[in-house]
């Protein structure tokens, strides 16, 4: 199969190593961040996106400042509604509580909708280890599922892969006929996904947004799965970062419009499902137990630590598409759930264990597309020079490089200094350059990590202030002549 | 970010012409300071700036552009302030947005209120160059004529921090004898970042790559940009390829330096380069 899994415990290094030597991963990176982003630029153009990106963020900076107490509401709410409110401090607490919760149920098997929380605290594993069977729902997340991957990206968890390479994991795994056809595709996995959600006794999905007033989850789908995960089985679990909430209805629609036009580029997504408590008599349908899980795992240390704004994130994966990073390398060479511009500041800061998570403010060019492109305009590139002036400040930096910066500064402080090193490195760049051709073409370490790839101009054999001082000089000259 | 309107239009500027043009393209000051005058610019040259600091920012070392931040503000701080220069001017987006941005991250206004005052005043008055053609003094063509095809790459932090973009577009658009081209994805970054091209060499020079892909594709002989970071990358890349097309700085090209005859003749067709449009035109 030509699209390679990158082992996420690998060493930061060789993950990103084997991602820019796949192909096969660019072409389905390229063509799918492109479509999407332009999409989001179609979806936001279409309304005052502006505006709509100043009131989402306006909302969510309230919920920030009124966590503790909108979280209570919430809590009240879905009680009197006849649900039942979990808070879980860590990845352990939660696992516990669905599994406490599959116990009393007698569940067999569990039927879930997409959910980036529930991978952050590895809760497939859990429920398996603990003799469950769990199976994805959403069509992408099925296929990694069986494809044996985690997902790489926020909202398109197979956008790594090709048309060809699903072809190959169906043949594989659900003895499909080899065939490109997307249609035919879909409806061999619609089938067999059928007969698990007619049998599964429990249903797991993160949540968008919930509303706390009215002590509602909301799920936002483009399949119909989720509602049938919501509705179909006994029990339904909704797991929810402590940020994933909103004041009211409205405030609702609001992200629930940032959202899709973001993620998308759709108006409204094809399915929103809300739940607000168990089946009431008279119901045709819906769960007889609903349980929500708040889940902290590392947040409220976040806002501690002034990087609260991260918070304010939609999960809508536009920063992803925009991001030049992203679209060379994928999610799966970030190590972690959360990738792109949003994974590399959070995943640093979450508890969970993340191979080199210390690169990841370090794998970004600062260029602030994905600011543009944020719903609630979180500051990225800015929350990224904060993560890095921490690592220096905590003597985290390479020593080599704190040495050279230490060089550079005191070199950079006083125009003598300035001046001899410009001269001394004039004369070897251009020493150097005179062998290869007009241009550097080999330099040392670590500088060669710019040559191996890259040409580099030897230093000018004059330079302005040289030629500025000579300028001065003529013009005097011909003031006293004159 | 609040930028000071002139009644006047300025007299006297002061060049902050950037440790990179200082000491690899000298050229690129030059052209800058005869654009300047060309406008009825005086320019004045302090001679003790350095480097502004941004290597050891944008790489977390806080402290230490403190240091090279200082000095900057000491050095343009009391010319601006005894009025011997109405403006600062810069031929770079990059350091401009350092120092009119990111020296407020420097300096907390409680812990540092002098600085902050002096950072916040200077801000108002710091220019990229095509900014400050265009919007303060009102020049819209400088007069240049430049024989060839012509694209414009954008890059970051002059698009996005001190979104600058019509600016530098209407200027190249007035040259003379330039034909225009268009260039996919101008405004996605060319790969550069500073430490970034160092730590993170392969993601970026697979930037790169890509820009340097859509150059090949939109056939231009030249890419104007407005800073020499950038340029620097770009063009390592395609000095590294053999390619034909270079990029030059906005200066040189409004100056009327650039001599198109220099560039290598277009290699054979790049395999990759060859297929790329077909792909993304596929897309769309």
């Amino acid at each position: 199969m030509a699209t390679s899994t990158i082992d996420l415990h690998a060493p930061y290094k060789e993950r990103v190593k084997l991602a820019l030597q796949n192909l096969h991963l660019k072409t389905a990176l390229s063509r799918s961040t492109v479509r999407l982003s332009s999409a989001r630029v179609a979806a936001m153009t279409a309304v005052d996106g502006q505006r709509l990106r100043d009131q989402t963020r306006q909302m969510k900076e309230y919920v920030l400042r009124n966590l503790p107490d909108l979280l209570e509401e919430l809590e009240r709410n879905i009680t009197a509604n006849g649900g039942h409110v979990h808070w879980a401090r860590d990845a352990s607490e939660a696992q516990a509580i669905v599994l406490e919760i599959a116990r009393q149920a007698n569940v067999q098997k569990v039927v879930k909708s997409k959910s980036m929380v529930t991978e952050e605290i590895h809760l497939n594993q859990a429920l398996e280890e603990a003799g469950l069977k769990v199976v994805e729902t959403d069509l992408g997340e099925y296929i990694i599922q069986l494809a044996g991957e985690p997902p790489s990206h926020i909202v398109a968890p197979v956008v790594h892969k090709r048309l060809e390479d699903i072809s190959a994991v169906f043949q594989e795994k659900l003895d499909m006929p080899p065939t490109l056809d997307p249609e035919q595709m879909c409806a061999i996995a619609r089938a067999r996904l059928r007969q698990e959600f007619l049998t599964a006794e429990m249903g797991i999905s993160g949540v968008n947004f919930a509303i706390a007033e009215t002590g509602t989850v909301c799920i936002v789908t483009n399949e119909g799965n989720g509602r049938m995960v919501t509705s179909m089985p006994r029990v339904y679990v909704a797991v929810m970062g402590i940020e994933k909430l909103v004041p009211t209805v409205e405030d609702a629609f609001l992200q629930y419009q940032a959202l899709c036009r973001s993620s998308t580029g759709q108006q409204c997504s094809v399915y929103l499902s809300l739940t607000s408590g168990p089946r009431r008599e008279g119901d045709v349908d819906g769960p007889e137990e609903f349980h929500v899980v708040l889940l902290d795992n590392g947040r409220s240390d976040m806002l501690a630590r002034g990087y609260g704004e991260a918070l304010l994130c939609v999960r809508c994966g536009a920063c992803l598409n925009v991001c030049p990073v992203y679209r060379e390398i994928g999610g799966h060479a970030y190590g972690s759930t959360y990738s792109g511009p949003i994974g590399a500041v959070i995943s640093p800061l979450l508890p969970a264990q993340v191979t080199n998570a210390e690169k990841l403010p370090h794998a970004s060019s600062l260029c602030g597309a994905c600011r543009d492109a944020c719903p609630v305009k979180i500051d990225l590139p800015r929350l990224l020079l904060d993560l890095r002036s921490d690592q220096v400040e905590a003597n985290q930096a390479p020593w080599l490089e704190r040495q050279a910066m230490e060089i550079f500064v005191r070199t950079m402080s006083s125009r003598r200094s300035y001046e001899n090193a410009g001269k001394l490195a004039s004369l070897a760049s251009n020493t150097m350059a005179a062998l290869s051709g007009g241009n550097l073409k080999f330099m040392p370490p670590p500088l060669s990590a710019w040559t191996q790839s890259r040409d580099f101009p030897p230093f000018a054999k004059k330079s302005f202030r040289e030629l500025w001082a000579e300028r001065m000089a003529r013009r005097r000259t011909i003031q006293r002549g004159g | 970010m609040h930028r000071k309107t002139f009644e006047q239009p300025p007299r006297r500027v002061a060049l902050f012409v950037t440790c990179m043009v200082d000491m690899i393209y000298p050229e690129v000051g030059m052209a800058t300071v005869e654009l300047l005058e060309r406008h009825g610019v005086e320019v004045i040259f302090p001679e003790e700036q350095t480097c502004c600091g941004q290597p050891a920012f944008n790489a977390g070392y806080r402290d230490e552009a403190r240091v090279l931040a200082r000095r900057f503000l000491e050095i343009f701080g009391p010319l601006v302030e005894q009025g011997q220069v109405d403006a600062i001017v810069a031929p770079s987006g990059s350091c401009t947005t350092m120092t009119s941005h990111f020296y407020a991250t420097l300096f907390d206004s409680a812990a540092n209120p002098a600085e902050r005052r002096r950072c916040e005043s200077l801000a108002a008055v710091t220019f990229e160059l095509t900014e400050f053609l265009v919007d303060v003094l009102g020049v819209t063509d400088t007069g240049a004529r430049f024989p060839g095809k012509v694209t414009y790459h954008a890059c970051c932090h002059l698009l996005r921090e001190l979104q600058v973009d019509a600016q530098p577009r209407t200027l190249l658009a007035n040259v003379q004898d330039a034909e225009l081209v268009e260039l996919t994805g101008a405004e996605e970054c060319c790969g550069f970042g500073g430490l970034f091209s160092i730590k993170n060499a392969g993601i970026s020079t697979a930037m790169g790559q890509r820009k340097a892909r859509y150059l090949a594709q939109s056939g231009a002989d030249v890419v104007a940009l407005c800073d020499v970071s950038c340029m620097t990358h770009i063009n390592g890349l395609l000095s590294r390829q053999g390619q034909h097309c270079r990029a030059v700085h906005i200066a040189q090209i409004l100056n009327s330096q650039v001599d198109v005859e220099a560039p290598p003749p277009p290699p054979a067709p790049d395999q990759e380069a060859v297929q790329q449009p077909r792909r993304w035109q596929d897309i769309r």
